[in-house]
């Protein structure tokens, strides 16, 4: 028998349930398997004793009959998500020591379904990267290196920990977040399933605020169907969330295998930039003809605005999260420096407590939203954004869901874009409109370039159409056959 | 538009951030690059276009005006860096 960390969630869910092995032998495994992956970074924050307790009770509810969607299942926690009693950073030096009294509704979902908490993940500071190599913790490498290459590669970000926990076997199962790729980029470059859900699916509350018109939480797995189930648990209204949609979270896993037959979807011409690379291309075309092999029909749309998406992004993303961060001042909770008065006490702390690329963001942030600068610059981009809106609005009356690479390129080595702010946005060029339009959005793995490396492609739905998406994303995963999995360098 | 260090000193004192002189010199480069690449939007008609204001198409809703939770002093300054009995302590604000 394979190691029980090898097992999907699906598959851990269905042993547990069949008493094949119990919660606790499982949370054992997975414990070990963090403990033997410390090379990579991608934990912030090891329960081990949590886990063990949890896994007990998961136990004796099974025995009982009691089981919850989740029960015993070995999870991972981005550590931007609030757990009360558990530290809680997001990789920020200013949250230092900071333990939060309360519980963020997504967790308090995944536990009340009988998740077991293994550990909090890194990512970049306040979820601003997309290489996490701006965690106040230190760079997570990625599980996968190139053939015959053994230099470190990054894992993608913003949840680049909870990509690496997925990837190496840690957990079947993370939560990760996603502001204009977080969930999506990552998840492409370390060979998972990530989904970004609509907007206003999955409650905010006691998520630490990066953009809070784009800040969405949702699931990391290494199989389609283990997204399906983990959203469905992580997903729900929630009053104390002003912008949570009341709307019923349909059953994801019953219509996974619902196939593709007579779905229209939709590849958007503007997102053939110039230079693409050949392989991207040709993943693309790819998961096209496998779309169309599978019965759904394939043609072109149009989303003309896609090019203003980043430059919209840019604007949005920073003055949402200088008006967020504003908070950190050193009274309440976290770091606090020393000052002579108040203000140096506020400007010490902060300058102190934020890493280079949070202040580069905050400052751009406050001067956007500077007076006389309003009207130039949040809003001509707020306005943008509903073009980029209609954009998709316009393609889903053709076309159920539309097809795309989930980023650029595959994994790049450290240090790479980490002295050009610009190219290292860059990154989200494909996954950021999504966010900007607040529909849901998939990752999922497609296979392998000439260098051994994962690629991935991106599904994008309707709002509140989650449930196409991963039907889409099956189909493709199921013609990819992606079974490859990175040679465990890691373990000591 | 292109900001000068002057310029970043003052939005560094707006956003309550201490950059030392160093690293507001890399910043006017940096910032100034952000700038120039978000200028792209100039080429956009938006005449008569509303700005999002809601990203999905719903509306607040209402909530009863009542206390829901609450009262408990200690879970809010449990992360206090200084306290004195139920307040925040803060650096002396009044000479």
């Amino acid at each position: 028998m394979s190691a029980l960390t090898d097992l999907t969630l699906a598959e851990q869910r269905d042993g547990l349930r069949a008493k094949e092995f119990s919660a606790v032998e499982l949370a054992e495994a997975s414990i070990a398997a963090m403990a033997e992956a410390r090379a990579l970074n991608a934990m912030v924050v090891e329960t081990p004793e949590r886990a063990r307790a949890d896994a007990a009770r998961a136990d004796a509810r099974i025995a009982r009959g009691e089981a919850g969607a989740l029960e015993g299942i070995p999870v991972a926690v981005k550590d931007i998500f609030c757990t009360k009693g558990v530290g809680t950073t997001a990789a920020s030096h200013i949250l230092n020591g900071f333990v939060p009294t309360y519980e963020s509704t997504v967790t308090a979902k995944l536990w009340n379904a009988g998740a077991v908490l293994v550990g909090k993940s890194n990512m970049d500071e306040f979820a601003m990267g997309s290489s996490n190599e701006t965690s106040y913790y230190g760079r997570v490498e990625n599980p996968w290196r190139r053939k015959g290459d053994n230099r470190g590669l990054v894992p993608g970000g913003s949840s680049g920990g909870s990509a690496a926990a997925v990837a190496a076997r840690i957990v079947g199962g993370a939560t990760g977040t996603d502001t204009g790729g977080s969930i999506r980029q990552p998840a492409a470059l370390t060979g998972t399933v990530g989904i970004k859900p609509t907007y206003g699916r999955c409650s905010r509350y006691g998520i630490i605020a990066f953009a809070s018109s784009l800040d969405q939480a949702g699931p990391m797995t290494r199989t389609v169907r283990d997204a399906a189930i983990m959203l469905g648990v992580m997903a729900g209204f929630d009053p104390k969330d002003s912008t949570s949609v009341d709307v019923a979270v349909p059953d994801y896993e019953a219509v996974l295998d619902k196939g593709v037959k007579g779905l229209r979807i939709g590849i958007p011409k503007e997102y053939r930039l110039d230079g693409m690379s050949a392989e991207i291309a040709a993943l693309w075309q790819r998961g096209a003809d496998w779309l169309r092999a599978a019965g759904a029909e394939v043609h072109e749309v149009s989303l003309p605005h896609t090019s203003y998406a980043l430059p919209a992004y840019y604007i949005v993303a920073p003055a949402e999260a200088s008006s967020n961060l504003a908070r950190y001042d050193g009274v309440r909770y976290g770091l606090r420096a020393g000052g002579d008065n108040l203000t140096a006490m506020y400007e010490n702390t902060r300058g102190e407590g934020f890493g280079a690329e949070v202040r580069r963001r905050v400052m751009i942030g406050t001067y956007v939203l500077s007076a006389g600068y309003y009207d130039a610059y949040y809003r001509k981009a707020q306005q943008v954004r509903t073009l980029i809106a209609r954009d998709f609005k316009h393609a889903f009356d053709d076309v159920d869901a539309i097809l795309t690479p989930a980023s650029p390129t595959p994994a790049f080595a450290f240090g790479d874009k980490t002295d050009d702010p610009i190219a290292m946005y860059l990154n989200d060029v494909f996954t950021v409109p999504v966010n900007l339009a607040g529909l849901p959005g998939l990752a999922v793995p497609a296979g392998l370039n000439a260098q051994g490396i994962p690629l991935g492609l991106q599904v994008v739905g309707r709002a509140f159409d989650e449930a196409t998406v991963l039907r889409v994303g099956r189909a493709l995963e199921q013609a990819a056959d992606f079974t490859m999995m990175p040679e465990p360098w890691w373990r000591s | 538009m292109s900001l000068d260090k002057a310029t970043v000193r003052k939005i560094a004192q707006l956003a309550r951030l201490q950059v030392t002189e160093e690293a507001e010199q890399a910043m006017v480069g940096e910032l100034n690059a952000i700038l120039a690449f978000v200028e792209q939007l100039n080429q956009v008609d938006t005449a008569g276009v509303p700005p999002m204001t809601s990203v999905v198409e719903m509306r607040l809703r209402m909530r009863a005006d009542e206390v829901t939770e609450g009262g408990d002093p200690e879970a809010v300054l449990a992360n206090a860096p200084e306290r004195a009995g139920d307040f925040f302590l803060v650096p002396k604000v009044v000479g």
